[in-house]
């Protein structure tokens, strides 16, 4: 396999290293049949996927909810544990690592979460909060410690003062700022973003993720965006990979993914969108993809997407298709031209 | 035709810890019978509180301070909680973001569908049963007579949406208000359910209240459009007018800052800076001047009314009177062309 590959093609001489290689990685969770807690069977949220995530860049990781996409962010930082597959993380292989083995890998790969008030503590100051951890894990100094909180904050666009405040005292946006910073504050490498702007007004989104894409620059970060509006995937990606039912069933350049979408599903996805334009209006309303997500807990045979879609044919019910391995890669039998 | 809905001068008002806070102010807009209207805005612009004024549920510590509402000629702010009451479900219905939390989840789908029949149109029950069972398939629920005994925790997100329509659009009501309805769905869900809604519409002549913060769903149902800021209209247009020459430059920063499908990736949004005023700290003169570009000394002292700029286009800025608005326009599309 090549290990070392260009991905931005405004900057050919760049060459980037593997950060993270997910291999053929799968995340069950068991089903329990609610009166005498027996194990019937196992929800496979994630399903045999393999992924590269190169120093420098976003991936975007789209799909309806219960896909898997949360699933398999958290499983690579190893929140979730992994059913099968491997996990290497910086060379290392991560997958099987004790708590405390775990404890200096954790530090370079953070998560930014969807409601950021949710994961900060009420009663505690933000400058307490985040001067925590850099003292439990001796980051910093009790005298330096001060300015790093200042750093912090700086780089995530707030004011020193802010430190002296508590969580409710700020708006969305500001949270989210928050919950940047305390990612941040392990100098880490890889952020996995799980819907991080989506609980955010419009206004503030497009800020949330323009201060993303000034702290990728400037500090050299790798995300996995994880996020189902699409627009703002495609605003900070570099690559985007589309799940369905646990499986990766598309992955590209973005420009390419969305000039020239290769997987039916990922064409229906793309055209769900309601363009901000009442003259498109009429154009849109004639492919619609009709029903819902099947269960993951018993997905469809074949071509997991067989049920919903329009260009299935017998070998689609039959045969899986595997993930080309391409620059552009697709899980189709009968990809689009 | 004569208007369906007419708001007139809406001041709406809280009472809370802190004394009284204007939540809704001046906001005046009609809604024709059979079409839809939009309400858009950040989260505590007021537009939801705006439709609960209409349906009369605003509840204890809220109150019409000032202004009227008046649907089928009749003063809503003046009528009894009982004529509201026969008014609700029969004549308005509202469908609301989480249909989860509006469904009873102790009672089968059907009957609480049947509900409303029994109750508004004193059918009996077993004509009430066929109704459901009709208006079950309508919205699209395949298999209707198994799905009616179904519990609402048996069912994915958008078919409860689909029950929620059902039940909202049972007693044929002349107006549904839509709150936030797609914005807890899928997308490919968002687009069923945004099909489903024009279809019923054209079948029974519903005219829809759509409040939502989602300029793609606006775009993609509305007729006209209020914009609301900081609990002010600031700009009503027809929705083509309003997407093809925003005049109000919050209009124009909402606009721009949706990501758009056709730019090129990994440019910049043009963000909106800073953040929507407190309740307890409305800025002086217009309301937006703090995150506008192109504030004057003007639009920090004096606050701008809406104003009729010709064809049912009402703008709230004081720029929109010279000759600088159409500046605004010229400089809008520039920056476009450069982000393009």
């Amino acid at each position: 396999m090549n290990e070392t590959v260009s991905f931005l093609d405004r900057e050919p001489a760049i060459e980037h290293k593997p950060l993270m290689q997910i291999e053929r990685l799968s995340t069950h969770y068991p089903l329990r049949s609610a009166l005498f807690s027996r194990r019937a069977g196992s929800v496979k949220a994630v399903d045999d996927v393999s992924l590269t995530l190169y120093e420098g860049e976003t991936v975007g990781l789209v799909g309806e909810s219960g896909c898997g996409k949360s699933t398999l962010g958290r499983t690579i930082i190893r929140l979730e544990p992994a059913h099968s597959g491997r996990i290497r993380f910086e060379g290392d292989d991560i997958t099987h690592y004790t708590p405390k083995q775990l404890i200096p890998a954790r530090m370079r790969m953070q998560m930014i979460f969807q409601d950021p008030y949710g994961s900060l503590n009420p009663r505690m100051r933000i400058g307490d909060m985040l001067a925590e951890p850099l003292l439990v894990h001796r980051l910093a100094s009790r005298k330096d410690v001060r300015r790093e909180v200042d750093r912090l904050l700086g780089l995530v666009g707030l004011p020193a003062s802010a430190g002296n405040r508590y969580p409710h005292e700020f708006s969305g946006g500001q949270r989210q700022r928050i919950g940047i910073a305390r990612a941040l504050s392990f100098r880490p490498k890889l952020l996995v973003c799980d819907e991080p702007v989506s609980a955010l007004d419009v206004s503030i989104q497009a800020q949330i993720l323009n201060l993303l894409q000034d702290l990728q620059q400037e500090l050299k970060l790798t995300y996995l965006f994880i996020a189902h509006g699409i627009g703002a995937v495609k605003q900070i990606s570099t690559r985007v990979a589309v799940m369905y039912l646990g499986k990766i069933v598309e992955l590209a350049d973005t420009e390419e993914l969305f000039r020239k979408p290769r997987h039916p599903y990922t064409q229906l996805l793309l055209n769900a969108y309601p363009p901000p334009d009442p003259a498109l209006r009429r154009e849109r309303a004639r492919v619609i993809l009709h029903g819902d997500v099947p269960s993951p807990a018993n997905p469809p045979s074949g071509c997991r997407f067989h049920t919903r879609c329009p260009y299935a044919e017998q070998r689609c019910r039959i045969e899986e298709p595997l993930l080309t391995e391409n620059r552009h890669a697709v899980a189709c039998h009968y990809p689009l031209e | 035709m004569g208007e369906l809905l007419k708001v007139e001068r809406l001041q709406i008002a809280f009472r809370g810890d802190q004394g009284e806070t204007i939540s809704v102010e001046d906001v005046s807009f009609a809604i024709q019978p059979g079409e839809t209207m939009a309400i858009v805005g950040e989260s505590g612009c007021g537009k939801s509180v705006t439709s609960l004024a209409i349906m009369g549920l605003l509840g204890a510590s809220g109150s019409i301070k000032r202004g009227y509402i008046s649907f089928l000629d009749t003063n809503l702010t003046a009528a009894s909680e009982q004529q509201l009451r026969k008014m609700r479900g029969s004549q308005v219905s509202m469908i609301f973001q989480e249909p989860m939390t509006s469904l009873n989840p102790v009672m089968p789908i059907g009957r609480q569908i049947e509900e409303a029949l029994r109750l508004h149109l004193k059918s009996s029950r077993k004509e009430a049963r066929q109704s459901a069972i009709d208006m079950l398939r309508k919205v699209g629920i395949p298999r209707p007579e198994t799905i009616a005994k179904a519990y609402p925790h048996m069912l994915s997100g958008g078919m409860r949406q689909r029950v929620m329509i059902a039940i909202a659009l049972i007693c044929q009501p002349k107006l549904l208000i839509a709150d936030e309805p797609t914005t807890a769905l899928d997308v490919t869900i968002q687009a069923q359910i945004i099909e489903l809604m024009q279809t019923l519409q054209a079948e029974n002549g519903t005219a829809i209240l759509l409040v939502t913060h989602d300029l793609g769903v606006v775009a993609a149902m509305a007729d006209h459009v209020a914009v609301m800021y900081a609990g002010q209209i600031v700009e009503a247009a027809d929705v083509y007018t309003l997407f093809r020459s925003p005049r109000h430059p919050y209009t124009q920063g909402l606009m721009n800052s949706i990501p758009r499908l056709d730019a090129i990736s990994g440019g910049r949004a043009p963000a909106i800076p800073g953040q929507v005023p407190s309740l307890h700290e409305m800025p002086t003169g217009c309301r937006f001047h703090p995150r506008c570009p192109y504030a004057e000394a003007s639009c920090r002292e004096l606050q701008p009314e809406l104003m009729e700029t010709g064809d049912r286009h009402r703008v709230r800025c004081w720029l929109t009177e010279t000759s600088e608005a159409d500046q605004i326009a010229v400089h809008r599309d520039t920056r476009q062309k450069v982000a393009l």
